[in-house]
């Protein structure tokens, strides 16, 4: 979200899942679609059916990228690499959309010179990557009529993620394959409404809107809506909060709907300074690992099913969530809570009766406030299924993709222009050694989701618990079979998981996920190396070994 | 010099909507004007006959006109028509409730009931009355579909004698929407039957339990776990059931999910056919993992 | 695909097997032994998508060389199968589910087939224990007959007819296949008067797979004309011919030919349907055993008039013969340059596959045999969309039967006028019988349309030993029956539409006095019960109640009016709403039979 927020000032995917559909070349980067998203991958396979291209880059030969028409495994951590090698090719093939470039983009002459030593010869020693498929990618992106870009968390979650975005970006940009319809960049939201969270200003510099807090005139207009002075400087990120716990700054904490304790690289430590903490609230709809090191547990309501509110989908649709189930006893509707908080702390705001009513009254107080939510009343998010943002007129909508104004003729309409991010190269933080071979990367399975707190209220024939994958060859050479429990150590700590030979694999690349964490606590192994601009863990690149136990 | 109208302008690649021709049709007599495309069957529609039934048609699917209930009469046509998969010609004269049509509807409901148990099939019980159905001139010793319920996961159950064949779950599961392919028609004629490969039970086939097979089925032969069993112990009471809509809790997609509940439980998952993110099509989580907000002890 | 594959692996007869088909692979994606796949770039590289998907349509020819191997499909082949052609196993099972002459369980490598259909059923066809009854082998000439298959390396597959029971259990015992009659045999026509013979005038004059026979009795004397016509030209003397179809349902050949030939989308198809399964039909298989370039000459035309660089014939499983003939024509008409890319010099292209049908009766519907080249069940299409916009993968297609393709010869050669001398004006040409039951000397015999059903049956000697005439099955078990009345009724198309007969693919089955006609029209509604694709829902149950109706009218006696209202309900609305003309025609021979033969009265 930083990186489309650096370069177009919105932080959303340019295009809707329809013109996925319509797309003509479509490049999955760092995504696992099939399994992470299926709806979404519904979308991209309507594309190849009507006879699209697909390219997929990730270092396993996922359940994505089994459909893929040509599949580019690069090293783990290597995208930047790969985006200016496809990158030098493009300019050199002549490719280049160099109309859009000259209309539309600054910093070209700083990128071309930044991607040039990135021949398809060191393209492939860097990345693993033959020459011939990286050209290919590259010619197929850039001669396109419409190409689709799109990356989950394969790209975020490095120490660089913010980077590797931006060099994705990049390559948009080179192609002019932004701004159109059926062209765009795409990030596949992990969570549900982590679009909405940061729609709606939970994140350190913006406000509901993706207004920048240090405007005065933003602070101002929220101020005087909410009765109180805004503070006029950025806020934390994720990692900056843990930071400053660890420094002392920050001691009491207040958790909603989240579980650190597991969820978060280098747990143990993250366990540590949760509990060093002066005051801790959770608020969640279980007793996590989190609540249980809480002084203060608010019991929450599912919000997807036992409240009313909005939430915002990777296509930035604001939809409906409504009330189906009552809340257990003693567990109560989160704004209920908050404003509980809000009026013991002195501000005895009201907005209605029932929980519809609050609900859409905080809505409309959102409208008022966010100009690309204005035109998104209740009834029209309801008639419509949603809508899209940004709509600022309650009597039309805009078109599904962003950033139109880039074509502009008029320099006015054209507004700020997109700069390239003439970003470098630089490998996962943890190298492999002797003592630690293996790459350990991580993702999703399909029937599973984060720490499992919610999909592990359903059992199915899916479900087989967590795993240290291996490739076979990897396998052969450890002398390790399917189901033997093993010992995986990195750098920060051990633990011993069952062995599952997973043929995507290729040697020395191995594979886990975060969704057992009672039975195999994976974040006992990944690395705390973080992204200073997104605050993101690099939880696709540590450094393991694997281990015999001994009988 | 030229001027152009500013709102006529449109940016690069901004898709323009092709130009509808109006094909001019009767429908029982009555004039009706439709685009160019439109099948018989929306035709109707579109003319008011809502009463034409319809089994193996999906407005999610490509018609595969297997059932053949949904048949019309055609002027010049030899044989009747499958309205909902033939489109409308210019001037063609549809009839939709004469002897002929009649006959037919009556006779393949008569060929389904008399060999598959259409008891929670929608709407059929109305048409079976409509169109005078008697099964029972089939004699006893008919052959039918009857076998056991299979039960080999724990998500939803499989209940072939309620199975039309109406290649509306091999559909969903194959190139139209899912693409898994766990499932296609085995076998031929009235042998033929929806199977995993070598009959495989679902744990040891590719089912990836998206459900997207239940949500087209149109006789309840696939069935949700909770629907099935509350069905069999005579608890299933649609009329103490709410639907509310909301979104999916899981991944960043954004799915729409209808809830249904009775007694203030979660009883099965359905999504809007007509919703521009999931067409009505789920996956494991959003269709069966629902249950956390369930298990409350 | 993301292919979920069970943990059967195929054996190395299996993958050899297949091999042979798609070639040997490399990647360790898609089959290759992953041991190579470092030296093969795989760790960091794989291509799939559409190019593998691209390949369906060898899916039916794979099966085919398992099956033929092995003698059955295991899981571990189709698992090898899925990941070569990137389509998942339970597809491929409902394919191989679908055609009768695939197994998916293990069986022995001898299979012997025997056929229960109507010649062989009145010739007194018996099936032994380890033996399958089997629907009509097209042999009727010589019935009864049985069709004898070895799996193995080198398999082999072959017909025996006349075949007495001692024969048939030695067959089933592992004993030698005797030698065949040549293909002339069942041509009686040519050993007497060949002057009058136009389809029949090559059969039996020499080695049918050499070219220089052919060329020395005017092979590709038509396809010089032709090219020197020209496309239209030649469009032009087919719709002026006015021949209409020969397999069954009598549509205007010309038009179809018109309508491909001037369809703008490309590329076009051209398809030759030598399913020849109609029960009492063995016409094609005289052309394709005895004359095969004339075929191939035919289709060379077909593809050169209407714009198609790709043909298929599409051969019954169960012609053993026919496939090695017109093959072996195929290879030695490509090394003559008259196949391949420049034909004759002429620059056009043409190729020209057999693609071999595996059991199947509903693949002689044209749009079946479509799916069953794309590699799909061969379930009809409901048309329209019909062939000639929309055929083989999506493709605007002429498809023509085997006699049909034959009659472009003297088309081109002697222009459509001529040829339509010939014949009625509403019926041109001559047209092929296929003769059998109680005649003295069954066969295909080629008259001219217009011909009485008397003259047909007393070129092939009259009723057999003096026995009395009792009916003849006209058109197969989609046709009809005529009585003795309808003895002088010329066999046209229009003729015998008024008498509320029909020609079909002109099924000629002589029955008499002694044969059981109630045992006869069950066997006629078992044939159309077994070999329903299933699709729909008229034809699939309807077959079945139809069955059990016939059962019941025979135990319950005719008086019950029920039961016969019943029947008449099946047959209409098979009539009326099955997808296609299987269903259409599966209650027609039955209705005669109650109304002209009294049968159950």
């Amino acid at each position: 979200m930083v990186g489309l927020a650096t370069v177009f000032g919105a932080g959303g995917g340019t295009s809707s899942y329809a013109e996925i559909e319509e797309a003509d070349v479509v490049v999955l980067w760092g995504s696992n679609a099939r399994n992470a998203h299926p709806i979404f991958f519904q979308h991209v396979l309507k594309a190849v059916r009507r006879g699209a291209r697909l390219y997929v880059v990730d270092p396993r030969r996922s359940e994505t990228a089994q459909w893929a028409d040509l599949w580019l495994g690069n090293h783990v951590g290597t995208d930047i690499a790969l985006s200016h090698t496809i990158a030098r090719e493009i300019i050199h093939a002549g490719l280049a959309n160099t109309d859009f470039i000259g209309r539309a983009t600054t910093g070209f002459d700083e990128y071309l010179a930044t991607v040039e030593e990135w021949t398809l010869e060191r393209g492939e020693a860097v990345t693993g990557v033959p020459a011939d498929a990286i050209r290919e990618l590259a010619h197929a992106y850039a001669t396109a009529d419409r190409a689709q870009l799109c990356w989950t968390l394969g790209i975020t979650e490095h120490h660089n993620g913010v980077d590797n975005v931006l060099a994705l970006i990049n390559l948009a940009l080179l192609c002019g394959h932004v701004g159109r319809h059926g062209a765009g960049l795409n990030p596949l939201r992990g969570q549900n409404n982590v679009q909405g969270g940061g729609d709606m200003g939970a994140i350190p510099n913006r406000l509901a809107g993706f207004q920048d807090i240090l405007d005065p005139d933003v602070r101002e207009r929220f101020g005087s809506a909410w009765g109180v002075t805004i503070q006029d400087r950025y806020g934390w990120h994720l990692t900056q909060m843990f930071e400053a716990m660890e420094r002392g700054d920050l001691r009491a904490v207040y958790v909603i709907g989240e579980n650190p304790a597991q969820s978060e690289a280098d747990k143990e430590h993250t366990v540590e300074l949760l509990r060093g903490l002066d005051h801790l609230v959770v608020q969640d709809i279980f007793l996590t690992r989190t609540a249980e090191l809480a002084d203060v547990v608010l019991p929450g309501s599912a919000s997807w099913c036992e409240s009313e509110g909005t939430v915002t989908n990777s296509e930035r649709r604001v939809q409906r969530t409504r009330k189906a189930l009552d809340p257990p006893d003693g567990a109560r509707d989160d704004i209920q809570i908050i404003l509980d908080v809000c009026r013991r702390l002195g501000h005895d705001w009201q907005y209605g009766d029932t929980p519809r009513d609050v609900a859409e009254a905080v809505w409309d107080e959102v409208r008022s406030l966010s100009p690309m939510h204005a035109g998104m009343s209740y009834a029209r998010l309801e008639e419509l299924n949603g809508i899209q943002w940004p709509c600022p007129h309650d009597d039309r909508l805009e078109p599904s993709y962003l950033h139109g104004r880039l074509w502009a003729d008029d320099p006015a309409e054209r507004g700020r222009l997109a700069p390239f991010s003439p970003v470098v190269d630089d490998p996962p933080v943890e190298g492999l050694s002797e003592a630690f071979p293996l790459r350990l990367t991580t993702g999703r399975r399909l029937d599973s989701y984060n720490t499992g707190v919610q999909s592990g209220g359903f059992s199915n024939p899916l479900r087989h618990g967590e795993s240290i994958d291996v490739s076979p060859e990897d396998a052969a050479r450890l002398g390790v079979v399917d189901d033997e429990w093993v010992r995986v150590t990195s750098p920060r700590g051990a633990l011993t998981a069952p062995v599952r030979i997973d043929p995507v694999l290729r040697p020395g690349l191995v594979f886990m996920t975060f969704h057992f964490p009672e039975q195999v606590d994976t974040n006992v192994l990944t690395i705390d190396a973080t992204d200073p601009k997104s605050g993101t863990a690099e939880f696709k690149a540590a450094a393991v070994r694997i281990e015999k136990l001994d009988v | 010099m030229t001027t152009i109208d500013p709102a006529a302008a449109v940016r690069p690649g901004t898709p323009v909507a092709p130009p509808k021709h109006l094909v001019e049709l009767t429908v029982d007599g009555e004039t009706v004007r439709v685009a160019e495309g439109t099948t018989v069957l929306q035709a109707c529609r579109s003319a008011g006959h809502d009463d034409i039934p319809t089994l193996c048609y999906g407005d999610t699917l490509t018609p595969k006109n297997a059932c053949r209930v949904c048949m019309v009469e055609v002027e010049g046509s030899r044989t009747l028509v499958p309205s909902c998969s033939r489109t409308v010609d210019a001037g063609m004269v549809v009839r939709t409730d004469t002897e002929r049509v009649r006959h037919s509807r009556r006779m393949v409901l008569e060929f389904l009931g008399s060999s598959t148990d259409l008891s929670v099939a929608a709407n059929v019980g109305r048409w079976n009355e409509e169109y005078g159905v008697d099964t029972e001139r089939y004699g006893s010793e008919r052959a039918t579909k009857a076998q056991p319920v299979v039960r080999d996961n724990e998500l939803y159950v499989r209940d072939y004698e309620k199975c039309i064949l109406c290649y509306k779950c091999v559909d969903a599961c194959g190139s139209q929407w899912q693409n898994t392919f766990a499932i296609a028609v085995a076998g031929r004629g009235f042998d033929a039957r929806i199977a995993a490969e070598y009959d495989a039970e679902l744990p040891d086939s590719a089912c990836v339990y998206c459900g997207n097979c239940i949500a087209v089925c149109p006789t309840g032969a696939l069935m949700f776990t909770t629907e099935h069993d509350m069905r069999a112990a005579g608890n299933w009471d649609e009329s103490r059931q709410t639907q509310t809509d909301t979104i999916c809790p899981y991944c960043g997609v954004g799915c729409q999910l209808t809830l249904h509940v009775q007694d203030a439980s979660i009883v099965k998952v359905t999504s809007p056919s007509d919703h521009s993110v999931t067409h009505g099509n789920l996956c494991i989580k959003g269709r069966f993992g629902f249950q956390h907000v369930q298990n409350r002890d | 695909m993301d292919l979920k594959l069970s943990s059967h692996t195929p054996t190395d007869a299996e993958v050899d097997a297949i091999e042979s088909v798609l070639g040997p692979t490399r990647s360790s994606w898609h089959g290759g032994d992953r041991t190579d796949a470092e030296q093969h770039g795989d760790h960091h590289v794989a291509r799939g998508g559409h190019d593998l998907r691209t390949q369906r349509h060898r899916l039916l020819p794979v099966l085919h060389a398992v099956n033929d191997r092995v003698g059955w499909i295991s899981r571990g082949a189709i698992n090898h199968i899925a990941a070569r052609l990137d389509v998942a196993p339970a597809d491929i099972h409902g394919v191989a589910t679908f055609y009768g002459l695939f197994s998916v369980t293990e069986r022995p490598t001898r299979q012997v087939h025997v056929c229960i259909d109507l010649a062989c059923r009145i010739a007194g066809a018996d099936v032994p224990d380890g033996a399958h009854p089997s629907p009509c082998l097209g042999l009727c000439e010589r019935a009864p007959a049985v069709f004898v298959t070895d799996a193995g390396e080198r398999p082999s597959q072959g017909v025996l007819a006349p075949a007495t029971p001692v024969q048939v259990r030695d067959l089933v015992a592992g004993g030698r296949l005797p030698d065949e009659p040549a293909p002339q045999a069942a041509t009686p026509q040519v050993h007497h008067d060949r002057s009058s013979l136009v389809l029949l005038r090559r059969v039996g004059v020499g080695d049918p797979t050499s070219i220089h026979a052919y060329r020395s009795h005017d092979g590709y004397l038509a396809l010089r004309r032709a090219i020197e016509m020209g496309p239209e030209a030649v469009v032009r003397e087919v719709v002026e011919s006015n021949i209409m179809g020969r397999g069954g349902a009598a549509f205007p050949a010309g038009r179809k030919w018109h309508t491909v030939a001037h369809h703008p989308v490309r590329p076009h198809y051209l398809v030759c349907n030598a399913d020849e399964s109609e029960p009492g039909t063995f016409k094609d298989r005289a052309i394709l055993e005895g004359d095969p370039f004339s075929l191939i000459e035919a289709m060379t035309i077909a593809a050169f008039a209407t714009g198609c660089e790709q043909g298929y014939v599409y051969l019954r499983g169960e012609y053993p013969r026919a496939k090695q003939t017109l093959r072996r024509a195929i290879e030695v008409a490509t090394e003559h340059g008259l196949l391949g890319d420049d034909v004759m010099g002429a620059g056009f292209s043409f190729h020209l596959d057999v693609f071999i049908g595996a059991g199947a009766y509903i693949c002689g519907e044209e749009t079946a045999i479509f799916n069953s080249i794309e590699g799909f069940r061969g379930e009809p299409r409901n048309k329209p969309p019909f062939p000639v916009d929309a055929g083989l993968f999506g493709k605007p297609t002429l498809i023509n039967n085997v006699e049909t393709l034959a009659n472009v010869l003297p088309i081109v050669l002697h222009g459509g006028e001529a040829f339509a001398a010939t014949g009625t004006s509403g019926s041109t040409g001559t047209k092929l019988f296929c003769v059998s039951g109680s005649v003295t000397t069954p066969g295909v015999y080629e008259l001219p349309f217009g011909a009485t059903l008397r003259q047909v049956i007393d070129t092939a000697g009259g009723v057999a030993d003096g026995h009395r005439l009792r009916a003849v099955l006209l058109g197969g078990a989609a046709g009809s029956f005529a009585t003795p009345d309808d003895l002088d009724v010329p066999l046209t198309f229009e003729d015998l539409r008024a008498a509320g007969l029909t020609l079909g693919s002109g099924v000629v089955m002589v029955l008499d006095e002694h044969v059981d006609l109630v045992e006869f029209v069950h066997r006629i509604a078992a044939f159309f019960r077994d070999e329903s694709c299933g699709q729909c829902v008229p034809c699939r149950v309807g077959t079945v109640r139809q069955e059990e109706v016939l059962q019941r009218l025979e135990h319950r006696g005719p008086a019950f009016d029920d039961d016969r209202q019943l029947l008449a309900d099946i047959g209409r609305v098979l009539r009326d709403s099955s997808i296609c003309g299987f269903g259409h025609s599966a209650h027609g021979a039955i209705e005669s039979a109650i109304a002209k033969l009294g049968v159950f009265s």
